[in-house]
């Protein structure tokens, strides 16, 4: 019997209308966990560097992390993986929500779609019954509405779904995939999902999970829950309220709004604007807020509230989480109603709210500079927030110069030209950032920012205080019950860490200390997505209630692997390099690895080579960053070096064919 | 009844709190695990004994958990409005009725009882709810005696009004001499 995963991937080839149940091998499961670590296996195996996010060879997974449909308390995610229409990278997005556990109670640990249909149509797995279906009446349909219109056709309200909108069947390049309260939408995966006609995965599964060790394993999630709960009665001091508790950050709770609006950008990620928050603003923002906001909303088994359902006035209901909140206000200069008014549309189209606003606010910083002409922009409305709604549209219909901007600013600025690349300045490997613009280098984020290959700073930061707290004894304080920490080592970095002197960024932590820094967070986040684990009970927050000691312990009786921490750190390193290979057998270098040039003020070249160096070393990789013959055979991706050196990346004494790398890019 | 005694007794109940509760659906998953065989060996919602009623949209969210087997359905059932917002009659009631795919077993289709997790300090979907839409509650009632039928009584209640007793009585009759001539 398999435990924790069902055992079984669903095959879809829509080219051909095939669908098989295929057996997955049990030890690759051991080697890769599942969820994000399979995928990248499969993605490895199976799409090569020729090929091209809109090719029909291109697969789009859609897998449940290990650990998601047994009681493990937020472990709902759904990973979703492809190559990047907008990075040409490899790209794995999550979503929370109610899809993952759905699927595994179907039967099925992940849905492979490979090939193209001919038609727009939809999946429908219930159990043991997997069809494709017509979705020719869906077309041009809200996400939320496909996903409305589908359980009450199939007479399924239990069904859950995970559909895009019409950015997706457009294929915008920061199209989401969306589903109830969540969406994965860094990445333009809902483009890959709209180039292969797909326009949702609907699945409704009745059948059982199996456990290991039952009795342990709910020890494990009732010693979770009392953790939760200690937790949320004690709430981190010395930190922004948004990082004291647990969850992600509670933006659809808080009202004061002072520390995103006042440190984040605004614009084209291009105005920091102290002083704005006043108590009027606080007013009329709490007033939208609390007009519209129905319920605060969980995901599958978890009782941290991170969402909420939105209903603003005349407009449809919909539901919401984290930044979104402010992305579309801020990007406008506009107040809460407007960008929760417009997020309602952009939800239906189904489209990234990190992306989107910023390519609206970059379209209108060129027309401003003369770059693009009001040509380009027939019928543009006066105002600001009109302009949104009207830019928003085009995107997504791909109208005009909406063609244009449906690819990113990274694109659309190689595209326009005539100096519009300057204007696309808050991108790392072609993918918009937060717009956050700081003064000062801090390594741990120059790193983190550089190498992570998720792209998002969000999913890479976490468990390790942004800053250091003013005073040596409110360090020690804070690492008093630090239970979280892979080595004790970590607490002397914290508590030697100053706001100024000898120990303050950008030389401390040091260069060793940084990259062991960078090394834990990263590896938590791994861990995270191959499980199925929500990175708000786990990587991101400080002090969460999973970590490097408990963890090992719920994969064995879960998953009945025999685990430990250092064959969990193996794994978490295994495909973490597995993701970097497949990456860079599609040309990502040392040069791609770093964050936007404007991201700080003051920069410090050779602390950032140092640091880089440091990080590679720490992998096993060669200074332009690709995984080493020595580092790959000694992970058990001996396979990995082979191809590489087959391909003249590597050569047999390990060091970069620098010729080959250069005709690569 | 006649002939049945009223006596004081502490009654246990699960109090609802729809305001509060956020659809994450812990309690099903719980629950599906401590009724499993062994215990907590697997888990599956659709097994549970306690279900959400759910549609996000709608802002609908009632725990609902199960309670006697009832082998008709009632007949113009109700709509009320709370709040603004329109629920099903079936939407509170407990019971594991024809009607709706609630409360009965995915596979035999027999009905599923809350036991309020004998044996434990407290129903376990109580515990797991840690947002308190759940809690529990025990009050002292006038209750008439009644012997409580177990979940295997239960279950042949529901197949003998789903086959009629004789056709029971002939398959368990035919299963046990199969068994014998094993």
């Amino acid at each position: 019997m398999r435990y924790a995963e069902t055992g079984f991937n669903l095959e879809v080839d829509l080219t051909r209308g095939n669908i098989e149940k295929v057996a997955t091998d049990p030890r690759d499961t051991a080697l890769y966990l599942g969820g994000l670590g399979t995928n990248a296996k499969i993605l490895w195996d199976r799409v090569g560097p020729e090929v091209t996010p809109f090719s029909p060879e291109n697969l789009l997974i859609f897998s449940a992390g290990l650990l998601c449909g047994t009681p493990a308390t937020g472990c709902n995610r759904t990973i979703l993986s492809t190559i990047s229409p907008q990075t040409e990278l490899m790209a794995f997005s999550m979503m929370g929500g109610f899809w993952a556990p759905e699927l595994k109670y179907a039967g099925y640990d992940k849905v492979v779609l490979r090939g193209k249909s001919e038609k727009l149509v939809y999946l429908w797995i219930h159990n043991d019954t997997v069809e494709i279906r017509d979705a020719s009446h869906l077309a041009g349909k809200g996400s939320v509405e496909t996903a409305e219109m589908i359980r009450q056709e199939l007479k399924q309200p239990k069904a859950q779904v995970a559909a895009i909108g019409l950015a997706g069947e457009n294929k915008v390049y920061y199209a989401s995939v969306e589903q109830g309260r969540s969406s994965a939408s860094r990445g333009g995966i809902g483009a890959v999902m709209g180039d292969k006609r797909v326009k949702a995965i609907a699945v409704r599964g009745t059948k059982d999970i199996n456990l290991a060790e039952p009795e342990e394993f709910i020890t494990l999630c009732n010693d979770v829950l009392a953790y939760i709960k200690h937790r949320e009665d004690n709430p981190i001091k010395g930190v922004m309220t948004i990082l004291q508790g647990l969850g992600s950050p509670q933006e659809m709770k808080v009202h004061d709004e002072k520390w995103h609006t006042e440190n984040f950008m605004w614009g084209n990620s291009r105005t920091r604007r102290k002083g704005f928050w006043n108590e009027e603003i606080e007013e009329a923002w709490t007033d939208t807020l609390e007009g519209a906001r129905t319920r605060l909303i969980s995901c599958f088994n978890c009782p941290m509230k991170c969402g909420a359902t939105i209903s603003m006035p005349g407009l449809p209901t919909y539901m919401m989480k984290c930044f979104t909140k402010l992305t579309y206000t801020m990007a406008a200069y506009s107040d809460l109603d407007f960008g929760l008014r417009i997020a309602q549309r952009a939800t239906e189209y189904g489209l990234d709210g990190f992306s989107t606003p910023q390519v609206m606010a970059f379209a209108l910083e060129l027309l401003e500079a003369g770059i693009l002409k009001p040509d380009d922009f027939p019928g543009l409305p006066e105002s600001n927030e009109d302009r949104f709604f009207y830019l928003l549209d085009m995107i997504v219909n791909r109208e005009g110069i909406g063609d244009v901007l449906a690819k990113g600013t990274y694109w659309a600025a190689k595209e326009i030209g005539n100096g519009a690349e300057e204007y696309a300045h808050n991108t790392i490997k072609k993918h918009e950032q937060l717009p956050l613009k700081l003064s000062m280098l801090n390594p741990i984020y120059f790193l983190m920012y550089s190498v992570g290959e998720k792209i998002n700073i969000t999913q890479i930061e976490g468990q390790f205080p942004q800053a250091p707290f003013p005073k040596r004894e409110h360090r020690e304080k804070f690492c008093e019950d630090w239970i979280q920490v892979p080595h004790e080592k970590f607490k002397q970095y914290f508590i030697d860490w100053e706001l100024r002197g000898d120990n303050s960024i950008p030389y401390y932590p040091t260069v060793e200390m940084t990259c062991d820094i960078v090394e834990w967070q990263e590896m938590m986040h791994y861990i995270d997505d191959a499980l199925g684990q929500c990175a708000g009970l786990s990587s991101f927050p400080l002090k969460p209630p999973y970590h490097i000691h408990n963890y090992p312990k719920f994969i064995s009786a879960g998953a009945g692997i025999d685990m430990d921490e250092e064959k969990l750190s193996d794994a978490a390193k295994r495909y973490r390099t597995l993701v970097r290979a497949v990456n860079i057998r599609r040309g990502l270098r040392r040069e791609d690895d770093r964050p936007p040039e404007n991201h700080w003020k003051k920069r410090f070249p050779e602390l950032e080579e140092k640091l880089l160096d440091g990080y590679y070393q720490l992998k096993g990789w060669n200074k332009e960053g690709i995984p080493t013959k020595e580092a790959l055979e000694k992970m058990g991706l001996g396979y990995v070096a082979e191809d590489f050196i087959g391909r003249g990346i590597l050569t047999e004494d390990d060091t970069a064919d620098v010729q080959t790398e250069t005709q690569t890019q | 009844m006649a002939g049945k005694t009223k006596e004081k007794k502490i009654v246990k109940t699960i109090k609802i709190d729809v305001d509060k509760c956020n659809g994450c659906r812990a309690c099903e998953v719980i629950c599906s695990a401590f009724h499993a065989s062994p215990k907590y060996s697997s888990n599956n919602p659709a097994r549970s004994r306690i279900r959400i009623i759910r549609e996000p949209l709608r802002d609908i969210y009632v725990p609902v958990y199960a309670g006697e087997y009832t082998m008709a359905e009632c007949a113009g059932r109700d709509k009320y409005t709370i709040d603004g917002k329109e629920y099903d009659e079936c939407s509170f009631c407990r019971a594991s009725c024809p009607s709706r795919e609630e409360f009965k077993e995915p596979d035999s289709g027999l009905p599923l009882k809350c036991d309020m997790c004998e044996g434990e300090d407290e129903p376990l979907c109580v515990k797991w709810c840690l947002v308190d839409a759940l809690t529990l509650e025990e009050r002292e009632e006038e209750v008439e005696e009644q012997e409580e039928m177990e979940d295997l009584e239960l279950g042949l209640e529901s197949l003998a009004d789903k086959f009629g007793m004789q056709t029971i009585m002939d398959t368990l009759a035919r299963m046990s001499k199969d068994d014998k001539s094993k």
